[in-house]
């Protein structure tokens, strides 16, 4: 039986979908089976941002709303065994589905994946509400702002209120140099905040740039630090304890130099 | 100028408690039921109370959020008085 987990964050353009796709490719290519579920309904972008939009047939309404088995729907990644797509609809709205339905679909879906990674839209409405409907846990991605954090406290308290078990914190486009100056939050200070457990930190990547726009997750890149950083959540969420890497800490002899002369 | 005002990160941990202590009481109702009944109730231990006109908030100050509790007192009880200690 497969594990449903939900990425979310409350505020938009926090990099949900972008987290998505690079969790499941870094599942997949550890050997696990993931499907990747677009729940924003309306506005589809996890196909785009896997590479996948030319291969889209079905979508997840027309799943629901029985035009076609859950099977038709799904894409399947041809550069990485294991991984599957169920596109959300463009023409269609939040409406167009109900959490039963989701719960039902993320069900169905348990019975051949290992792993069911659903992105949510931003927002605490409909949509949100069908993205955590079948869930088993959640994951919470926030970037070190106070408009992001501050939605990811009020999504903490709706998911404890739908009885999600504790969610676990991302804190996504971290900059240790803007830490380091004191110009933005750590993610110590955040995880104070929300008082919820940390799964990872992903450093803020020109690579994710130049990988989005190429359709190729940065998972899938060696030598990319948030596509490292992305294979590491995906080793904690199968349970293995993997260290964190201090990206705050100015190490070294050139850092220790730059810290003298407070350009670190 | 606002190079005296600190790093920035600071302010913003400063307003994002702020913001999420009023958050957290808005959208949780009873939170702020529970925290009157709680304190009444101690409170009572000490004075004697009237339940009319009780007024209790969190309100923002400059730079953080106060419980601000407006309580009639009638009259302060006598150590004999309160429980626990007769």
């Amino acid at each position: 039986m497969g594990e449903v987990i939900v990425v979310t964050s409350g505020k938009g353009g926090v990099g949900k979908t972008t987290t998505t796709a690079n969790l499941g490719t870094a599942l997949a290519q550890s050997g696990s089976r993931v499907c990747l579920v677009d729940a924003d309904i309306g506005l589809r972008n996890l196909d785009v941002v896997l590479g996948l939009e030319n291969r889209i047939v079905y979508d997840l309404v027309d799943v629901v709303e029985g035009f076609c088995r859950l099977r038709q729907a799904l894409i399947r990644d041809k550069r990485l065994e294991g991984l599957s797509l169920l596109p959300a609809a463009q023409t269609k709205d939040k409406t167009a589905v109900t959490p039963e339905q989701m719960k039902g679909l993320t069900d169905e879906l348990r019975q051949e994946f290992d792993f069911i990674l659903v992105d949510s839209p931003a927002g605490i409405e409909q949509g949100f509400k069908n993205a955590i409907a079948g869930a088993d846990r959640a994951l919470i991605v926030a970037t070190p702002e106070v408009a992001s954090v501050r939605d990811a406290d009020r999504i903490i308290g709706l998911l404890e209120a739908a009885e999600i078990p504790p969610a676990r914190l991302i804190v996504n486009r971290l900059r240790p140099q803007m830490v380091r100056k004191g110009d933005m939050m750590s993610v110590d200070d955040i995880v104070d905040i929300l008082a919820i457990d940390l799964i990872g930190v992903v450093p803020e990547d020109e690579q994710i740039v130049v990988t989005t726009n190429r359709g190729e997750p940065a998972a899938l890149i060696q030598g990319s630090r948030a596509g490292e950083a992305y294979r590491n959540i995906a080793r904690r969420i199968k349970g293995e304890e993997v260290p964190f890497i201090d990206l705050e800490e100015t190490s070294g002899f050139l850092g220790r130099l730059r810290r003298m002369f407070g350009q670190a | 100028m606002w190079m005296r005002r600190g790093p920035s990160k600071q302010i913003a941990k400063d307003r994002l408690r702020n913001v999420l202590v009023h958050d957290r009481a808005d959208t949780s109702p009873e939170f702020m039921s529970h925290l009157r009944d709680d304190l009444m109730r101690v409170v009572s231990e000490y004075l004697e109370v009237g339940q009319n006109g009780v007024d209790m908030k969190l309100q923002s100050e400059d730079d953080h959020v106060a419980l601000v509790a407006s309580i009639p007192v009638k009259q302060l009880k006598r150590a004999r008085q309160r429980s626990g200690n007769n």
